[in-house]
């Protein structure tokens, strides 16, 4: 459902910071695949995302969504394929306004946004419900201010907001990074049950091997700009720690071993 | 006494300036923008509406095309912003920069087009205060209704969004360039109709009736913040604060120039209390840092 053909990225042609974030990356997902991301600091995976996500145009290549090429679409245009939950808890919804208004504002994602009253008694119920789902007591505060929210509750928002319309890409960028160990672990949870209730499709950034090794049925490596290794089905269920570090020392030196982030 | 026979038009005044600031509400606290446009847009308000009345239309429909030309100076402001990425303070200068050449072309090269209030048929003069107050309360309440059910539909939700976190924005399907221009066109609307009736009021419309006009407006929306913020926490009393900020602003200003300041330092006056007002916020955090490390 996803196919992203040859996408090339670099940052400040011409300039002694350029960076080729992305270096020719093919990938193909399959209805209902979650993939896990993995890669050290600088490998391209947020940027892999974030020119899915028409937050950049992308050099050369194209990203296709269902048939519909995608890659020159603008950023507010493709969001409704998309559900989108950032690495900054900050980022996903508008501290000034109310629970209620902010899940309002993502139902209606995809839809022309008119002179109509945006919150209706009926859709403030159903919201109540969703976020009753989340088990986290927030249905009995709908009009508190998010900005009012612990890092871990707006995370746990903006997942609900990225998941309700049920997109055809769940993208995740390392969203759980951010969080507390007892927190994380609370938003990974729900992320799972929510792509395991309406079958998404699903991408995740981690940088934490275990949870890419136990969440998802396919998991992908990038190094420099590319993906360097791909394992789905049972050939990912056998993974461990261990093979991915060796994996990757192998494909590309010894530096994987050397990269902190990668060894939590 | 003396000073006191004054406050009425202070009063008058007031509301009419915090029309205004109703429109640099919503840029600058909104969609988070600080428009300089108004300076010019207030002046094109006053001149349209001169120009039309002293040429025979009707004061109400030369108050729609007012509004209609604040508009479009909105709509340069907001194209100049997000279509030729310029910063927007900058934009809202070149647009301010635009009109003073604009309004002297509407006022036919004058600088002072006057508008008499016995010879033209118009709906407030500062010749009776009490009735000029009644109808600028008028236009204060049913613009904030106005704004109440805008910013409450869908359309209007967006604009927030967008001033609030345009990322998020964004990522949930929001044109933030697109949100951006409306809330620009609409803010120098109201700014345009504020100075229809300023001109009405002081029986002219003046090419520099609108200088620092954006100081006024900010000095109101924060005035009005830090008197009533605690108390008035729905979106409606808080545009109600911002008008009462008008007046609180033009009073105090009427009596410190009663009290003997020189009316030419009076826009030096205003630039400064606005500044540490502004600064107010960032001082109170960095207080706040100290005294947490203090502890810490």
């Amino acid at each position: 459902m996803l196919k992203i053909n040859g996408v090339y990225k670099t940052f400040n042609i011409g300039t002694v910071n350029e960076k080729k974030a992305l270096n020719g990356v093919d990938l193909n997902l399959k209805e209902g695949d979650f993939v896990t991301i993995i890669g050290g600091n600088g490998a391209g995976k947020s940027t892999l995302l974030n020119s899915i996500c028409g937050v950049f145009p992308v050099d050369k290549g194209s990203i296709v969504i269902d048939g519909t090429d995608i890659t020159k679409l603008p950023e507010h245009k493709r969001a409704s394929y998309l559900g989108r939950v950032f690495q900054d808890p900050m980022m996903g919804t508008a501290a000034d306004m109310q629970i209620a208004e902010n899940l309002s504002l993502a139902y209606r994602r995809g839809q022309k946004r008119r002179l109509k009253w945006a919150m209706p008694k009926k859709e403030l119920a159903m919201y109540k419900e969703m976020v009753a789902h989340l088990g986290l007591g927030l249905e009995e505060r709908m009009t508190t201010k998010v900005g009012l929210l612990s890092g871990g509750q707006r995370q746990a928002l903006t997942l609900l907001m990225a998941v309700m319309k049920r997109p055809r890409l769940l993208l995740l960028d390392e969203h759980t990074a951010a969080l507390d160990p007892k927190t994380a672990a609370t938003v990974l949870t729900l992320s799972q049950k929510f792509i395991d209730e309406d079958h998404l499709t699903a991408m995740m950034i981690t940088h934490n091997m275990k949870d890419a090794i136990n969440y998802g049925n396919r998991l992908i490596m990038m190094h420099e700009g590319r993906v360097i290794f791909n394992v789905e089905g049972e050939e990912k269920k056998k993974l461990t720690v261990e093979d991915l570090l060796k994996k990757f020392a192998d494909i590309s030196g010894s530096e994987f071993a050397n990269d902190r982030t990668l060894l939590n | 006494m003396d000073i006191f026979s004054a406050l009425p038009g202070a009063a008058a005044q007031g509301i009419i300036w915090g029309i205004m600031a109703i429109g640099v509400y919503l840029t600058y606290r909104i969609i988070d923008v600080a428009d300089l446009t108004v300076d010019g847009t207030m002046a094109t308000g006053g001149a349209t509406l001169v120009v039309c009345v002293t040429s025979g239309m009707n004061v109400w429909l030369a108050m729609v095309i007012a509004f209609f030309a604040g508009c479009i100076a909105g709509l340069l402001t907001g194209i100049f912003n997000t279509k030729f990425a310029i910063p927007a303070i900058l934009a809202g200068i070149l647009t301010q920069l635009i009109l003073y050449s604009v309004n002297l072309r509407i006022m036919s090269e004058k600088a002072n087009v006057p508008l008499s209030v016995e010879k033209y048929d118009i709906i407030l003069s500062l010749r009776d205060v009490p009735h000029a107050i009644i109808v600028g309360l008028i236009f204060t309440a049913l613009l904030i209704g106005c704004f109440y059910w805008f910013f409450g539909t869908e359309l209007g939700q967006s604009l927030r969004a967008t001033g609030c976190n345009a990322n998020m924005a964004r990522a949930n399907g929001i044109n933030t360039d697109s949100r951006r221009i409306i809330g620009l066109v609409l803010s120098n609307g109201i700014v345009a109709l504020s100075g229809a009736l300023l001109a009405q009021y002081q029986g002219f419309a003046d090419v520099n009736m609108g200088r620092g006009a954006i100081v006024i407006g900010l000095a109101a929306v924060i005035i009005g913040q830090v008197i009533f913020g605690k108390i008035f926490r729905n979106f409606a009393l808080r545009l109600l604060a911002t008008v009462f900020g008008g007046i609180i602003y033009y009073s105090v200003i009427t009596l410190v120039l009663k009290m003997g300041l020189n009316a030419n330092d009076l826009k030096m006056f205003s630039a400064i209390v606005v500044a540490i007002f502004l600064g107010i916020p960032h001082w109170k955090k960095l207080l706040a840092q100290k005294a947490a490390a203090r502890r810490g």
